[in-house]
């Protein structure tokens, strides 16, 4: 059995420049801060970033824009960090917008050999104008193709050893369905447990969705909730 | 005089039944939650993966405990976690009863154009296209007009819309509107509002009902 627990440095030191990547977290809760700003310092350009946000001025994904590492961002709602609209703007970024339940479906439809699907997300709107459409039961519904990356970043509350794992409240939203798109997919966590010490029946991402461990060094319940 | 935000948000919990799955959105329909009459007991789900989020708390506040405008919220007893991918197989599969949604402008067909503003740097479709087209019913809740006083109840939006679907109700700090087969009708004035000011602060043509 392959040893999955890893340091932050060495499993971000995997990706390489070019890299199309997906980010865990609706805002900052759930995202992977601390192999984000591993990210950040190690400096990998031109990245693709699949996100629901792009963090926030200074935090998270949103020094990485702003250290000019990022190519282009595909996801829902980048109005809460102005300077993604500021970027597009002056044409430093690629901005591709999808539905959010387009977004989160795709994903999930990347990860489970899906080759896309019809929603009605988007139709007859500015959004879609480039998609294919088709009339079903005599509704217009817009295709939607799947996502999927090189690599997943995801947070989640606790691991076993082989990578089972379980999340957090509202931190969980895109991580599970990230954890099945990636070819590589490093899960950033609180705490590591034994195989066997997480209920089965309470496991929401099985393990064999997951490549690398990262512990966090600074634990998520003592950063944050003061 | 009481903040027309939560005159807003008070007005809007008074559209709902007992047993209602509610979807808040961002802004004035997050207030909600903290405005529901005591006998009332509704769901409130949110897009990032809840549902039975409970009042706003007092003190301590959980980061990873959150609304969809990243607020903090409470867990009610009976709550759920999940995906965003099953959060929204609820909404686009018909499985909420009401979506509560903030608007920049709604037409007189009573079609919202909430998602961006030409040459602007809002990029934020959200959640907004999926729940126009997934929930039962839908009601705007908005100020009548913009900071600079423009109507955003207008006959034609400048900005694109968010889905073909109308909503079914309007409601602001000045009146309530319901979207009917013909378009708007005036069903209420909010406390304080005239017919003149309502007539004067729309940009739309309306039937009154009022009066």
């Amino acid at each position: 059995m392959r040893n999955k627990v890893v340091d932050k440095t060495w499993a971000i030191s995997q990706i390489p420049d070019g890299a199309t990547i997906m980010c865990g977290g609706f805002g900052l809760s759930g995202a992977p801060l601390e192999l984000i700003d591993e990210l950040y310092r190690q400096g990998q350009k031109n990245l693709v970033i699949i996100s629901n946000n792009i963090g926030e001025p200074g935090v998270g994904l949103g020094r990485l824009l702003e250290n000019g590492q990022i190519r282009k961002v595909i996801g829902s709602y980048f109005t809460s960090n102005r300077t993604v609209g500021e970027f597009y703007l002056a044409g430093k970024l690629e901005v591709e917008l999808i539905p959010q339940g387009s977004f989160a479906e795709a994903i999930r439809a990347g990860g489970a050999g899906i080759g896309g699907f019809y929603t009605k997300a988007s139709a007859g709107t500015l959004l879609s104008k480039d998609k294919e459409t088709k009339i079903i039961d005599g509704e217009l519904y817009v295709l939607q193709y799947p996502l999927k990356a090189d690599f997943a970043l995801i947070c989640a509350h606790k691991a076993d050893r082989y990578g089972n794992l379980v999340y957090y409240k509202t931190a969980r939203n895109f991580n599970p369905v990230m954890a099945t798109a990636a070819k590589t997919v490093i899960v950033e966590v609180d705490e590591i447990v034994e195989p066997g010490d997480l209920d089965p029946e309470n496991i929401v991402t099985p393990h064999l969705y997951v490549d690398y461990i990262v512990k966090r060094e600074v634990p998520r319940w003592k950063t944050q909730k003061s | 005089m009481e903040d027309p935000k939560v005159l807003i948000a008070r007005r809007a919990a008074q559209e709902l039944k007992s047993g209602d799955i509610v979807n808040l959105g961002i802004g004035i329909p997050t207030l909600v939650v903290d405005f529901l009459p005591e006998d009332l007991h509704v769901f409130i789900h949110t897009e990032n993966g809840m549902l039975g989020v409970g009042p706003t708390p007092e003190g301590d506040a959980d980061p990873d405990l959150i609304n969809a405008g990243k607020l903090p919220i409470t867990e009610q007893i009976g709550c759920s976690f999940f995906s965003s991918a099953d959060s929204f197989a609820m909404i686009r599969g018909g499985h909420i009863d009401v979506a509560i949604l903030g608007s920049l402008q709604v037409d007189g067909k009573g079609r919202v154009a909430n998602w961006s503003v030409p040459g602007q740097a809002i990029l934020g479709v959200g959640g907004a296209m999926d729940l126009l087209v997934g929930a039962k019913r839908v009601i705007v809740t908005m100020n009548h007009t913009t900071r600079d006083g423009q109507p955003k109840i207008v006959e034609t939006c400048t900005y694109p819309l968010t889905a073909e679907r109308p909503v079914d109700l309007i409601i602001t700090e000045l009146a309530v509107f319901a979207v009917e087969r013909d378009g708007l009708v005036l069903k209420e004035l909010m406390p304080g509002a005239t017919l003149e000011e309502v007539r004067a602060k729309t940009g739309a043509k309306f039937v009154s009902e009022i009066g």
